[in-house]
C-alpha cells in the first residue's frame, strides 16, 4: 500500500480494497442469482410503485426498490416513504 | 443404471470386490479456473490415502487433463477412463495406483475428443466403477459451467467449492453453487485458498468472514498462499505426500481430517498476524471488522 493510498484511508477518503470488494460482490451476486435483467427489475420497480401510488402517496425522490441478499436468499426490498394515505383509498377500487 | 460392459466383467471376476455402496463421491470444483481444484483433489487425495481411506481421484477434466502431472503419476498412464467406458480394459487396468501411497489410485481422463460424446450418464458409470474399489472419490471438475462441468457434478453425492479471496473467483463460485443447488447436491463445503493474511490484515483482502458471508457455505478448510505449492507440483509429489510442515500440507491434512468428521479448529491466521497500519487503523476506529 503506497503512502499516499495510506493516508487517504487515514483521512478516511478512501475505503480499503478488501471492504469495497465485499461491497461490490454483496450488489453483483444479488443481481445473479435473481436472474434478473436490470431492464426488468426496472420494469418492476415502476409497476411496484404505481399499484402503490393508487394507495398512498409516496415520496418519489426517496423511495428505492432493490434486491438484497444475506444467506443465498435473494429478497426485493421495498423501502418507500409515505407522505399521506390517498382518501381514495378507503374506497374499495371498483376491479 | 445402465450397465457397461466392464462391470459386467468385474462382476464375473471372482477376486472382485462386493459393490460398495457407502463410497463418498465428492466433486472438486470451483467454475473459475486456476484456483486450485486439482492441486485440493491431489493433496486431499492424498490426505485421505494416509488416513487409511481407500481413495481415488477421477480425473474429469477431460479437455485440460492435469491431475497426473500433479501426482507424479504421468508416465505410468496406459489405459483412461475412455477403455473403460468402452469396456476395452478391465477397471483395475484403468485404475494407476500410486507409488509411495498405494491406498490412492487415479482414474485418468480419457482423450479430450471424448469431449463430443461424453455424456452426464457415461461420467456417473465411470464414478460408480471406481467407487466399488474406495471408501472415497474425488472428482477434479473441469473449469466453467458447461458441459464438462455438468457431466462431472451428475456423477457426485456431494461437493466441495474452492475458491480465493478474489472478486472473479467468489463470483463464479457463487455460480456454481447455485447450480449444485439446483441438482440437489447435499452437503456443499468451502474451502478458502490462496489467503494472504497481511493482506487481509491490512484489509486489501477479503477476510474470510467476508467470504463465507457471501457464499454462505460452511468452510471446510483454510489455506494461506504458499509457495511450497509450486514447488510440488514440479516434482510432482504432492505437499501432503512428505509431511513436510508447511502451512498448506497442514490445511490439506486438515481438510481430510475434517471431511472424516473430525472436530478440529480452524486456524485463521489473519487473526494474529495484524499488521501496524491495520492496527493503528483499528486504533482510529476505523476497521470495518
Amino acid at each position: 500500500m503506497a503512502l499516499f493510498e495510506f493516508l487517504q484511508r487515514l483521512l478516511g477518503r478512501q475505503k480499503p480494497s478488501g471492504t469495497l470488494a465485499k461491497e461490490r460482490l454483496q450488489l453483483v451476486l444479488a443481481h445473479d442469482r435473481s436472474d434478473l435483467n436490470p431492464e426488468l427489475l426496472e420494469q418492476m420497480r415502476r409497476e411496484i410503485l404505481e399499484v402503490v401510488q393508487k394507495y398512498v402517496e409516496i415520496d418519489l425522490e426517496e423511495g428505492d426498490v432493490s434486491l438484497e441478499t444475506e444467506d443465498r436468499v435473494t429478497a426485493l426490498v421495498a423501502n418507500l416513504p409515505i407522505k399521506r394515505a390517498r382518501p381514495a383509498a378507503l374506497t374499495a377500487p371498483s376491479d | 443404471m445402465r450397465r457397461p460392459g466392464p462391470l459386467a466383467l468385474t462382476c464375473c471376476d471372482p477376486l472382485a470386490a462386493v459393490t460398495n455402496a457407502t463410497a463418498r463421491i465428492i466433486l472438486i470444483c470451483s467454475g473459475k479456473g486456476g484456483v486450485g481444484k486439482t492441486t485440493l483433489t491431489a493433496n486431499l487425495g492424498i490426505a485421505l490415502a494416509q488416513l487409511g481411506q481407500r481413495t481415488v481421484v477421477l480425473d474429469a477434466d477431460f479437455g485440460l487433463r492435469n491431475l497426473d502431472l500433479l501426482l507424479g503419476l504421468e508416465n505410468r498412464i496406459i489405459y483412461t477412463a475412455q477403455e473403460l467406458l468402452a469396456g476395452s480394459c478391465r477397471l483395475e487396468q484403468a485404475l494407476v495406483k500410486h507409488k509411495q501411497q498405494p491406498n490412492l489410485a487415479l482414474m485418468p481422463a480419457g482423450n479430450p475428443r471424448m469431449l463430443e460424446w461424453l455424456t452426464p450418464e457415461d461420467m456417473r458409470t465411470v464414478a460408480n466403477l471406481v467407487a466399488e474399489r474406495a471408501d472415497y472419490v474425488l472428482i477434479d471438475c473441469p473449469a466453467g459451467v458447461e458441459q464438462g462441468f455438468k457431466n462431472a457434478a451428475a456423477a457426485c453425492h456431494e461437493a466441495i467449492v474452492i475458491t480465493t479471496p478474489e472478486m472473479s473467483a467468489v463470483r463464479d463460485a457463487d455460480r456454481v453453487i447455485g447450480l449444485l443447488n439446483s441438482q440437489g447436491i447435499q452437503p456443499i463445503q468451502l474451502v478458502l485458498n490462496r489467503v494472504r493474511p497481511r493482506m487481509v490484515a491490512n484489509q486489501e483482502m477479503m477476510s474470510v468472514a467476508d467470504v463465507t458471508d457471501l457464499l454462505a457455505l460452511p468452510l471446510l478448510g483454510l489455506v494461506v498462499e504458499d509457495e511450497q505449492v509450486i514447488v510440488s507440483t514440479n516434482r510432482g509429489e504432492p505437499l501432503t505426500l512428505n509431511g513436510n510442515g508447511s502451512p498448506a500440507a497442514r490445511a490439506y491434512h486438515n481438510v481430510a481430517r475434517r471431511l472424516r468428521g473430525e472436530q478440529v479448529p480452524l486456524h485463521d491466521p489473519t487473526r494474529e498476524r495484524r499488521g501496524l497500519r491495520a492496527r493503528l487503523l483499528n486504533k482510529l476506529g476505523m476497521a470495518g471488522n
